[in-house]
């Protein structure tokens, strides 16, 4: 039995490490609870010569392969979209790219625009000076006054725009089309104590240079300097409730398997949108026995990706290859709703710089078109160093039937059951991946690009994991509230991905973190006038 | 993690399905991945793929109808072939290996202009750009939809 905590959040990811630094400055006792491990900057794959190899092995982004002693199992079952993840401090943000767009202000309203799934009960006024704190704690690099948002400012300069960046934009000009240098979560300058990017091309699994924002190196430190514990190793199997039908703190395993009771005033749930309700669901109890703070029965439902088209092709002269952050430019030409298309909302276009020497090597026999004996020689130099490359990220709309439910048998290896995945694309979104894939065609054709290929939706890029506990203002149809609080059990609430209503169709780590930051001061707030557990 | 290794039998086999893979060229004056060093380094790193890798070979075993090592070069380059067609899942990721242990070879990537070192400490350098590239975008009016 440990001392009972004022604030207890499990997960140490985005939205966790967020949340963790804003309400430090209340002086509460907080604790945060992290299954995984810390990542030293010396164990990154870019450290050494098989750093390509780890990208299969323990830096792969899906955890069945990763299959690391602090991973999960999951079960994707049929789903065409495998779940990606990380697990330690900073979450997922260990290993992800970066690239770091807000959502756009109409995906807040996509009922009233376009009469299809629910608005939010929040809006992008509203989280404006959220996302600025974020972006100034997380530090982003980018470029102001792109016409595809409403202006806001950017604490540093873009990253380069390289040889591919070049060849892409003058494709897009070409075609008329919009491009603009990403907001990206990767220091360009020494920033908060971090080094910039010396374009070590390799930002997904973890930067050797700590120059990408993982909240490890952002969030954390200042958490911690302020109070904060963090405990890693501790994986929690479920929620407890009180018989006043509160929840009363946690049970989780330590590294060495030991059970432990962790009291709380008060629970935080940051686990991302496969491993929150997983918990949830595995938090049965008398009053509960679907699952904590499920009396909508939607706890796991509504599960969204963003399913991702990606389509590439070889230029003539090289470019830059590997070398430089992956993703440093983005296109909105087709993210807002065209009516003159057959299906609504829409999708940003990533595009990327190239992959590794090895990766590309891969990706070609895969497709079939990198010949074993001589010509393997021939063939291997028309491609590399260039690859250009797209990936549209598709809106996903909420649908119940995508789901995340418990595997009856699989377990991790603390024996807690494993999530299963049940998902299927929706029709709106095979016709936005199909108008996704023909656009980018348009653009790599404009950019002489040849031997076009690609992959829609990508099996292993179930990186967006939103909408499995939503919010909303009817108990009903949602499980936590318009600030995040659960409608059922008034002292725990849920800061992650899981609470988002649509998907828009950006990365969503920036906004996950706006979101934390708001619900988080709305704790304070509610907790300066004693209405929190109204 | 312990992962179980390949029987020299599966190891002699698949020294000749890696030179096929990808043969010595003197064209380009690289090492095929038969070469002592790479090979060395693909029975090393097959770790988590091993069991892959033996089912792979056996499959190709089957379809040689011995040792795929043993046959006249003529035959084997019809196996390897019909192989590469049918070998599926588990050849891949024997491919996989043969491909991440070779393109890390030293001569490998100094023939195709590489630094053979890792990308941490140097890093890479990229050029900035012209951002005026930029100015047809800066022109426009703003795209997002007002709510």
């Amino acid at each position: 039995m440990h001392d009972k905590v004022d604030v207890l959040i499990i997960g140490s990811g985005a939205s966790g490490a967020a949340v963790a630094w804003s309400l430090a400055d209340t002086k509460m006792r907080i604790l945060c609870l992290e299954q995984g491990d810390w990542v030293k900057p010396t164990d990154y794959p870019t450290n050494g010569r098989d750093w390509e190899a780890r990208l299969f092995g323990d830096f792969a982004i899906n955890p069945n392969r990763r299959a690391r002693e602090t991973d999960y199992p999951i079960n994707n079952g049929t789903s065409p979209i495998q779940v990606v993840n990380f697990n330690g401090v900073g979450g997922s943000t260990i290993m992800y790219t970066a690239h770091y767009p807000r959502l756009h202000p109409s995906d807040f309203r996509v009922k009233t625009l376009d009469g299809v799934a629910d608005d939010w009960p929040v809006d992008y006024a509203t989280l404006e000076p959220f996302f600025a704190e974020n972006d100034r704690m997380t530090g982003v690099a980018g470029l102001e006054g792109d016409p595809a948002y409403p202006y806001h400012a950017l604490p540093m300069p873009p990253l380069p725009l390289g040889k591919t960046g070049k060849c892409f934009g003058e494709a897009m000009n070409r075609l008329g089309w919009h491009w603009w240098p990403s907001d990206s979560a990767i220091a360009t300058t020494e920033y908060d104590g971090r080094a910039p990017c010396i374009n070590l091309g390799h930002c997904t699994p973890g930067c050797a240079q700590g120059a990408k924002a993982s909240t490890d190196v952002t969030y954390w430190p200042h958490a911690i300097r302020a109070g904060v514990e963090l405990r890693t190793r501790a994986r929690v199997r479920e929620i407890t409730v009180g018989p006043d039908g509160l929840a009363s703190g946690v049970i989780y395993y330590d590294a060495e398997g030991k059970e432990h009771f962790q009291p709380a005033e008060m629970v935080i749930v940051a686990c991302n949108g496969i491993g929150t309700p997983r918990l949830m669901l595995n938090s049965q109890s008398g009053k509960f026995p679907n699952g904590i703070a499920n009396s909508s029965g939607l706890v796991g439902r509504n599960l969204m990706f963003h399913p991702f088209a990606h389509t590439y092709g070889y230029v003539e002269e090289p470019i830059d290859g590997n070398t430089g952050a992956q993703l440093s430019l983005w296109s909105q030409e087709f993210y807002e709703t065209d009516k003159t298309r057959n299906f609504v909302r829409g999708y940003t276009l990533q595009l990327h710089r190239g992959a590794g020497t090895i990766v590309d090597a891969i990706a070609n026999t895969a497709r079939g078109f990198l010949p074993w004996g001589e010509a393997h020689h021939d063939v291997y130099r028309t491609i590399f160093n260039r690859k250009l490359g797209l990936s549209a990220i598709c809106e996903d709309l909420p649908e119940e039937h995508n789901r995340v439910t418990l595997d009856p048998v699989l377990k991790d290896s603390n024996g807690i059951p494993a999530p299963k995945i049940e998902y299927t694309l929706g029709d709106n979104t095979k016709k936005m991946i199909a108008h996704g894939v023909a656009r980018s065609k348009d653009i790599l054709e404009a950019a002489g690009a040849k031997n076009i290929g690609g992959e829609a939706p990508m099996l292993n890029a179930g990186w967006h994991l939103m909408g499995t506990a939503r919010m909303g203002t009817d108990p009903e149809r949602s499980v936590v509230n318009e600030w995040g609080r659960s409608h059922d059990v008034k002292n725990l609430f849920i800061v992650d991905g899981s609470i988002w209503v649509t998907s828009g169709g950006v990365n969503p780590t920036s906004t996950i973190q706006a979101l934390a930051l708001y619900i988080a001061d709305n704790i304070k707030r509610r907790l300066a006038d004693a209405t929190l557990f109204d | 993690m312990t992962y179980e290794t390949l029987t020299a039998p599966e190891i002699h086999d698949l020294r000749a399905l890696a030179a096929i893979m990808i043969p010595a060229s003197a064209t380009y004056g690289v090492p095929g991945a038969d070469d002592e060093l790479i090979f060395a380094d693909i029975v090393k790193s097959l770790e988590r793929d091993t069991g892959d890798a033996r089912t792979a070979l056996r499959q190709l075993i089957a379809l040689s109808g011995g040792a795929f090592a043993d046959l006249a070069p003529e035959r084997r380059a019809e196996v390897a072939a019909r192989f590469k067609q049918e070998g599926g899942a588990p050849l891949f990721a024997l491919n996989r290996v043969v491909l991440l242990c070779y393109y890390r070879d030293d001569r490998v990537m100094r023939s195709l202009g590489q630094e053979p070192r890792s990308p941490f400490p140097k890093g890479h350098v990229v050029e900035q750009g012209d951002w005026s590239l930029l100015d047809p975008v800066r022109n426009r009016p703003p795209m997002w939809r007002r709510v």
